[in-house]
């Protein structure tokens, strides 16, 4: 495929050549050959399997050809698309199974574990109460009014708790994290501790002495609700508000195209700041488009093709497994390496010329075809009109509901909007069904012409297309330092998903020392600086 | 032009007589001036001590009244009918020119030719 690129790059050039005479120092045999270039040009178009599903496909190179032939290409599911499964892909699914099966059950061992903890928490200073009713109630002090008062800050202290803790704890969780979560493990053990402490005065004073002063009960279970109530307030300090102060500058690259943002984090451990990362990565970074690289992987192919080593000394280039020859048989590819960089150097190599040109045709052909699609959008949009109230009553013949409206119109705009986006290469971003779909969505919201082209000029976040774009929900985290640890200044990790990594830089904010300087308003005095000239 | 902090002002003079011209209902003399006291003596372009907040002819109409009579650009105006002109404001001194009861102004100016040309003919017979 790369080499049928490379060949049809160069025919391609001279294409463009023979259509503008800027370049007066073409040669003539490049204008002799032009029909053998025609020709191949040709070739490389019937022979490139047509790849996807959804709007028709384009190969790389071979676009100003298709233009003309694009009614006639086939459309098959083969297996070079950019969306079929390879054996790779049918290992890695079945693996991520059953790692998600070994997920949810973590994630229903601390579900339960949370609720037997919350349950035995509430449940606790209701115990405490009524147990002495139970077990020794002649014994039993009456109950005054300061200790019917008691009750009713239990009960309500206890409904604070109950709608604290839902609001804190019991949120649908937003990921499935590699370790435990440090800050919750150490509250739920406190809490149990505590809880436990608490259970043992009671069992041994209480209990056993079968204490009489049941308003000394009534307030120790008082006592245990406030100190649950603190608790929740720790609880909140350490996993919500600690880490909201800014303290972090991060750096977020995407390894394959370079795109970077910078975020502002507060103190957290390396997995929690991986995540908030990735929620920002879905809603800030443009969708990972693969198509656009494929140029420069044709480039740096084209760099070393031409080179091969040849041996003619006689030498054993292969290498021995272990031993003393280890060190000769390094050093012989070293020499290689070494003179092959050395003989692409001397290269006269005018790559960097075609780049150029290329990069400039490109330019012009989407200016064009976004000149054109921007023309048969805003005519499309001309042909309806919402109709009001009134009419519909005096009209009910040719109505239609916003999807057949935008049925009816898409094909006179289906044609430009399909060869834009195989020219920006965001044809597999974007289905027939989605576009049909968006247009009647903003035929519905009496959007503009323009409002509607704007999803499609320039790439979105990913969180903006359809599922199968989200192909990366599985990331992995891979860090040298423990993911538990505290984000530190310098410390770099990566976010690896299937096709792409997210290299993550952090930065500590500088410490900042402002000082104050007074000014008195009545010091602002001016003196007038001219030189006037006067006339006499 | 040079001037000595303390010492009184020595300086080579011409005195100029101006007739002034009746136009409409103004007295013109046919000259601009600057400078003053309460001016940026920096951006005077004819003079050489950058410090000197002297009174200064900027700019001569030609062939109006100070024309004639000789005045050039670039003088410094020591006198104006006897009023003293090289500690005044500029406002002060433009009052002084435009009196509408005096018809002539009798101004006593130095300009560097002139020191030049006493300087020359002095030398030409050393001091004994």
């Amino acid at each position: 495929m790369d080499t049928e690129s490379t060949y049809s790059g160069y025919s391609y050039y001279s294409g463009r050549s023979r259509g503008s005479h800027r370049h007066g120092e073409r040669s003539k045999d490049r204008h002799k050959s032009r029909s053998k270039d025609s020709r191949s040009e040709k070739s490389v178009t019937i022979n490139t399997p047509p790849a996807e599903p959804l709007l028709g496909d384009s190969s790389v190179r071979g676009e100003q050809v298709q233009d003309d032939n694009w009614g006639e290409t086939t459309t098959a599911v083969t297996g070079t698309s950019e969306h079929s499964l390879s054996q790779e892909d049918i290992v890695r699914i079945t693996k991520d199974l059953e790692d998600s099966v070994g997920l949810d059950c973590r994630r229903y061992f601390t579900l339960t574990l949370g609720v037997i903890l919350g349950l035995l928490v509430f449940l606790t200073p209701l115990a405490f109460l009524v147990l002495p009713h139970l077990l020794w109630p002649e014994k039993l002090h009456s109950c005054g009014t300061a200790c019917e008062g008691l009750f009713i800050s239990v009960a309500f202290k206890l409904l604070i708790l109950l709608l604290a803790v839902w609001a804190l704890f019991f949120r649908p969780p937003r990921a499935g994290l590699p370790r435990v979560f440090v800050f919750r493990a150490l509250l739920a053990v406190l809490v149990f501790l505590f809880v436990v402490s608490y259970w043992l005065f009671y069992g041994v004073r209480i209990l056993e002495s079968e204490d009489e002063n049941y308003q000394g009960i009534v307030q120790y279970a008082v006592s245990l609700v406030d100190a649950l109530l603190f608790i929740h307030y720790l609880a909140i300090v350490l996993l919500e508000l600690r880490q909201l102060q800014p303290y972090f500058s991060v750096r977020v690259i995407r390894s394959t195209d370079g795109e970077t943002r910078h975020y502002n984090l507060g103190q957290l451990s390396i997995q929690r700041a991986a995540l908030t990362i990735i929620e920002h990565y879905y809603s800030d970074f443009p969708v990972h488009n693969p198509a656009l690289l494929s140029a420069s992987k044709s480039r740096a192919a084209k760099h070393l093709a031409g080179l091969k080593v040849y041996n003619v000394d006689g030498e054993c280039p292969e290498a021995p497994a272990e031993g003393p020859g280890n060190n000769a048989a390094a050093g012989l590819a070293h020499s290689q390496s070494r003179a092959m960089i050395a003989a692409a150097a001397r290269r006269r190599d005018s790559s960097h010329n075609e780049l150029y040109y290329e990069d400039a045709e490109h330019e012009r052909r989407v200016r064009k075809r976004r000149a054109r699609l921007v023309v048969a959008v805003e005519e499309a949009f001309t042909h309806i009109k919402r109709m009001q109230e009134e009419e519909q009553k005096k009209a009910p013949g040719d109505v239609m509901d916003p999807r057949e409206a935008a049925q009816a119109i898409f094909p006179s705009m289906a044609r430009a909007l399909q060869k834009y986006l195989r020219t920006t290469k965001q044809q597999h971003c974007h289905s027939m069904e989605s576009i049909q779909q968006h247009l009647a969505f903003c035929i519905t919201n009496n959007m503009t012409p323009k409002a509607f082209l704007e999803s499609y000029l320039t790439p979105g976040p990913t969180l903006q297309y359809s599922r199968d774009h989200w192909l990366a929900r599985q990331w992995t985290l891979i860090s040298e330092a423990s993911v538990t640890s505290g984000l530190k200044d310098g410390s770099v990790f990566l976010l690896k998903c299937v096709d792409f990594s997210l290299v993550v830089t952090s930065k500590k904010i500088p410490y900042i020392q402002m000082s104050e300087e007074y000014i008195d308003p009545k010091s602002h005095k001016f003196v007038l600086r001219l030189q006037s000239e006067t006339s006499v | 032009m040079s001037y000595v902090p303390g010492q009184p002002v020595t300086a080579v003079v011409q005195r100029i007589e101006i007739q002034k011209l009746q136009q409409g209902e103004n007295l013109i003399l046919g000259f601009s001036i600057g400078g003053g006291i309460d001016q940026d003596p920096g951006q005077n372009p004819y003079s050489e001590d950058k410090t000197d907040k002297g009174i200064y002819v900027t700019r001569i109409t030609p062939g109006g009244p100070a024309d004639v009579a000789g005045l050039k650009t670039g003088d410094k105006i020591m006198q104006v009918n006897g009023w003293d002109m090289t500690v005044v404001t500029h406002d002060k001194a433009r009052k002084t020119l435009t009196n509408r009861k005096e018809h002539v102004v009798r101004l006593l100016v130095t300009r560097k030719s002139l020191e030049d040309v006493v300087r020359k003919s002095m030398n030409v017979y050393p001091k004994q």
